[in-house]
């Protein structure tokens, strides 16, 4: 048995210790904000936050993680509030909305550990999430918001 | 189309979990195929009008039904839109209702552009209607009369006594009138409009988009249901052999392996065949795949070769079978000119790529069919369901969920017959996942294309002749096994040439097809006006002419062109030419718009270049410039697109900037990156490493405006799409004195 902490609670895990974390998320404990694109670490529509640090779950085996802390877009805050939520909701950045769990979670970590990124930084940081309805100039835009609301959030 | 209807007493309340009490307002319509026919998601000969149905309860909440099917183009906000514009309600308080597949809404089909296009019109008389009985009944109410009464967020005003009641108050008094005949529908001025152009309208799922609390297609659960993923045949009309269903069985969670019935062409939305595996979880089926060692027959499209078909559709082009406009004598006027330019044009093999790919959860059960799925047309899946299970058309309920992309590759519905087919057969609810690699080598594909162009220039440096062949699978072939010259297609971009050149043949070759054709977000659009919009920016340069001057002058005198007037038989995108003209004084305001926004003509740094390509397709006219810097590696990055557009009356103005931002993403992976090769009638690539797509880094900065007009709604998902690879390709040229004609650009090592 392997024990999963998501979104600050544990969930037993009584299958295959080689399945991705995505199927474990989305089959086994109905966490399915996490998206399924490509299955093999090429396209960012599955990632999730692990002790902090942005993970291809499709890619994670589930017994590589055990007692490590697991954040979903499910967990990133309370009521959708998270400055990164904020923005793309202001940016109206999704289109059909699919890949931007991924996006999101990929966004927060590059903020998390780059407070104010310019471009070429997000870039860099967001270049394993596609999105192929093409939001890609509002995803930027909204990272930038995202990085003049939390100064002020903080400032304030 | 009929007369508007009170439907309050319907059966689909109960589907909708609507109480009885709702008023409800519906549009009756004629019946229509539940099987579209070839081509249908491309010109459209359906007729069929649109409809929708507003329900307002005595909570005072308007409940609006969205009949179409969301995939990124905003239409479950758009929809909302001009029903709450036209009813006077109170944006804050609507629910949006995603509506079943069922004829009763008319054509749900969504592809073609079309669903503001087709449904403008009805949505807004439906909220109109609406309130116009809310607001019979408050005057009745007051003894006042009807003209001295508004409606305003969710209320009847009336201004002159500071009354108002709300419209859940007035649901009962309401639900008794009589529908107003159509034509007494008074719909509101353009200068009144609360929604409709709007572009501060919220996402009706932007908090669901960003919370995670979306349901796509592949994230349907069901209560003890199954996941199955299927081995389908590596080429065409490959048969199962053998497999070794224990081998499958031995692995922990396998609960059964399934051979599905081996495909007889034509394909239509029949499934592949092959063998599901159905687990207790995703990772257990594909791992019960893998080990079930199938082994195939031969199949006659194994033939497929994508090098040896490449050299047989540019033989084709010189040899065509079929001419579908003409116009005077090319070969007279080439022969009389002074300048012949030719040059050839390759588009390869494409597919669609949606995030999400096609995934459908099923459910039969005491003679019904419950289903859900991201289809783009849940009349067809229905149709196609109960045609190949057997159970009844009405039995069969095909919930739409979100889809994660669509691109036309939604609108085939084979994935979702075969969920069907498996929950029947093991009675449990089942749901059907492809895989990345499923989607991507099983798809319905964009058709590969080869192009030859030829134009005469005479002594004062005027085109004269025009000569077009094109060769490439028809879609006809997926409905017709054996069809081998494209039909409708040639509608999108070939015979709508619209440059005023006396001379001009359009003619088509032909190409057997070796896997499913399919539609892809503005079908053979791409290629045409890839070639098209190339070969222009070429004439211009044999002229000595400035690209964009240049394609003024070719568009001649301002005129609405009739095709049939050049023996071309022309389909209009299914609409009439009164209502939707080929206008090129219309073509000409993008081009001087988009100009204006990009500033053309200005001196560049070295190493930039400028581009322009304009197109209009379904009956919307779009102009781009592109501009492209090369670096000191030699490679090209496309700094910024500008797009002009025309659709006629914005419904969703940010809804429109989002559809062409994200067609200036569409139309650059194709230019730069994508390519799918066969070989042996496989196709080569499985993922995102061998099929790319363009990322973050790659993306221009995109810069759209509407022209304000007040001609009828056009379409928006798709037009941005064809002119950005013509664009692209013609800012290299103006940056590098290089022409490149064959996509993807990833061959030539400058991207
Ligand atoms: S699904 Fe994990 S990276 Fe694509
Ligand atoms: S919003 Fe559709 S894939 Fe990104």
């Amino acid at each position: 048995m392997i024990t999963l902490s998501i979104n600050g609670k544990d969930h037993e895990f009584n299958d295959d210790g080689d399945m991705p974390l995505l199927w474990a998320l989305r089959d086994i404990l109905k966490y399915t904000g996490t998206k399924y694109g490509c299955g093999k670490g090429l396209c960012g529509a599955c990632t999730v936050h692990v002790d902090g640090q942005p993970i291809r779950s499709c890619v994670m085996p589930v017994s590589a993680i055990a007692k490590q802390k697991i954040t979903t877009i499910e967990g990133l805050s309370e009521n959708g509030d998270h400055v990164v939520q904020q923005a793309w909701q202001t940016l109206n950045v999704p289109q059909c909305g699919y890949c931007q769990s991924g996006q999101i979670m990929s966004a927060v970590a590059l903020l998390e550990r780059n407070a104010k990124p310019n471009d070429q930084e997000i870039e860099q940081a967001m270049s394993g999430n596609i999105c192929r309805c093409g939001t890609y100039q509002r995803i930027k835009e909204a990272i930038h918001h995202a990085a003049d609301l939390a100064t002020e959030v903080k400032g304030s | 189309m009929k007369q508007i209807e009170n439907v309050s007493r319907r059966g689909f309340l109960k589907k909708l979990g609507i109480s009885s009490t709702a008023l409800v307002i519906g549009v009756q319509l004629p019946s229509m195929l539940t099987i579209p026919k070839a081509l249908a998601g491309v010109v459209g000969s359906d007729k069929f009008a649109p409809n929708v149905y507003v329900q307002i309860g005595i909570d005072n909440i308007v409940s609006i039904v969205v009949h179409r099917s969301e995939m990124g183009q905003g239409i479950r906000t758009s929809i909302p839109m001009i029903v709450a514009d036209e009813l006077g309600a109170d944006w804050q308080q609507i629910a949006v209702v995603q509506g079943l597949g069922d004829k009763k809404y008319g054509s749900q089909n969504t592809d073609g552009s079309r669903s503001v296009r087709r449904f403008y019109q009805p949505l807004r008389e439906a909220g109109a209607s609406a309130r116009m009985m809310l607001q019979q009944a408050a005057a009745d109410q007051w003894q006042v009369d009807v003209s001295e009464t508004t409606a305003l967020n969710n209320n009847i005003v009336h201004e002159k006594s500071g009354r108002s009641l709300s419209f859940g108050s007035l649901v009962n008094a309401a639900s008794k009138l009589k529908v107003p005949e159509r034509s007494s529908l008074i719909l509101k001025a353009k200068k009144d409009f609360n929604f409709i152009g709007k572009s501060d309208v919220a996402l009706v799922d932007g908090e669901k988009f960003v919370t995670g609390a979306t349901t796509y297609g592949f994230d349907v659960e069901l209560p003890g249901m199954q996941y199955a993923v299927i081995a389908r045949p590596p080429v065409l009309g490959a048969k199962v052999k053998s497999f070794n269903s224990e081998a499958a069985k031995a692995i922990a969670g396998v609960i059964a392996v399934v051979q599905l019935p081996d495909l007889e062409e034509p394909a239509v939305f029949k499934p592949l065949g092959g063998v599901a595996v159905i687990a207790k979880n995703t990772w257990a089926a594909m791992k019960g795949r893998e080990a079930l060692a199938i082994q195939w027959h031969e199949s006659e499209h194994q033939s497929y070769n994508s090098d040896s078909y490449k050299k047989a559709l540019a033989a084709s082009c010189d040899n065509p079978e079929k001419v579908l406009r003409s116009k005077g004598s090319v070969t007279k006027a080439l022969a009389e000119a002074k300048q012949v330019i030719t040059a050839s044009y390759y588009v390869p093999e494409l597919i669609h790529v949606p995030m999400e790919p096609p995934a459908a959860a099923a459910h039969y059960h005491d003679g019904i069919f419950d289903i859900w799925a991201c289809t783009q047309t849940p009349q067809s899946a229905q149709g196609t369901v109960a045609q190949i299970t057997g159970v009844a058309a009405e039995n069969v309920n095909i919930n739409v969920t979100l889809l994660g992309g669509g691109f036309g590759r939604k609108s085939k519905p084979d994935f979702i017959v075969e969920a069907a087919i498996l929950s029947k057969q093991l009675n449990v609810p089942i749901k059907v996942m492809w895989s990345r690699e499923d989607e991507i080598q099983n798809g319905y594909y964009h058709a590969v294309s080869y192009q030859k162009l030829v134009a005469g220039i005479d002594d004062n440096n005027q085109v004269t002749a025009w000569q077009h062949h094109v060769a490439e699978p028809p879609i006809g072939s997926t409905f017709s096994k054996g069809a081998d010259l494209i039909g409708s297609e040639a509608d999108l971009g070939l015979i709508d040439m619209p440059y005023d050149i006396a001379n001009v043949s359009c003619a088509v070759g032909k190409a057997p097809a070796h896997t499913r054709i399919g539609w892809m977000r503005s079908v053979t659009n791409i290629n045409h006006v890839f070639a098209v919009s190339s070969f222009v920016d070429e004439l211009a340069q044999a002229k000595g002419l400035d690209s964009k001057d240049n394609l003024i002058a070719m568009l001649g005198t301002d005129r609405k062109i009739d095709f049939s007037n050049e023996n071309a038989n022309y389909g209009n995108y299914g609409e009439t030419l009164s209502k939707f003209p080929v206008d090129t004084a219309r073509m000409k305001a993008v081009i001087e718009k988009v100009s204006a926004m990009a500033k053309w003509g200005r001196t560049l740094p070295k190493g930039r270049g400028l581009g322009i390509a304009m197109h209009r397709s379904f009956v919307s006219y779009v102009a781009c410039i592109v501009e492209v810097s090369t670096n000191s590696d030699g490679k090209i990055k496309v700094e910024d697109v500008w797009l002009a557009v025309d659709c006629g009356l914005a419904v969703n103005p940010e809804r429109i900037r989002s559809q062409m931002e994200g067609a200036a993403i569409f139309g650059l992976s194709l230019t730069f990156f994508s390519e799918l090769t066969a070989k042996n009638g496989v196709i080569e690539q499985s993922n995102f490493d061998g099929y790319q797509v363009a990322r973050i880094a790659d993306a221009p900065t995109t810069h759209v405006e509407i022209i304000d007009s007040d001609a009828p709604p056009g379409g928006i998902g798709e037009p941005g799409v064809p002119p950005i690879a013509p664009a692209i390709c013609n800012a290299i040229f103006n940056a590098t004195g290089k022409r490149y004609r064959e996509l993807p650009l990833k061959q030539y090592g400058i991207v």
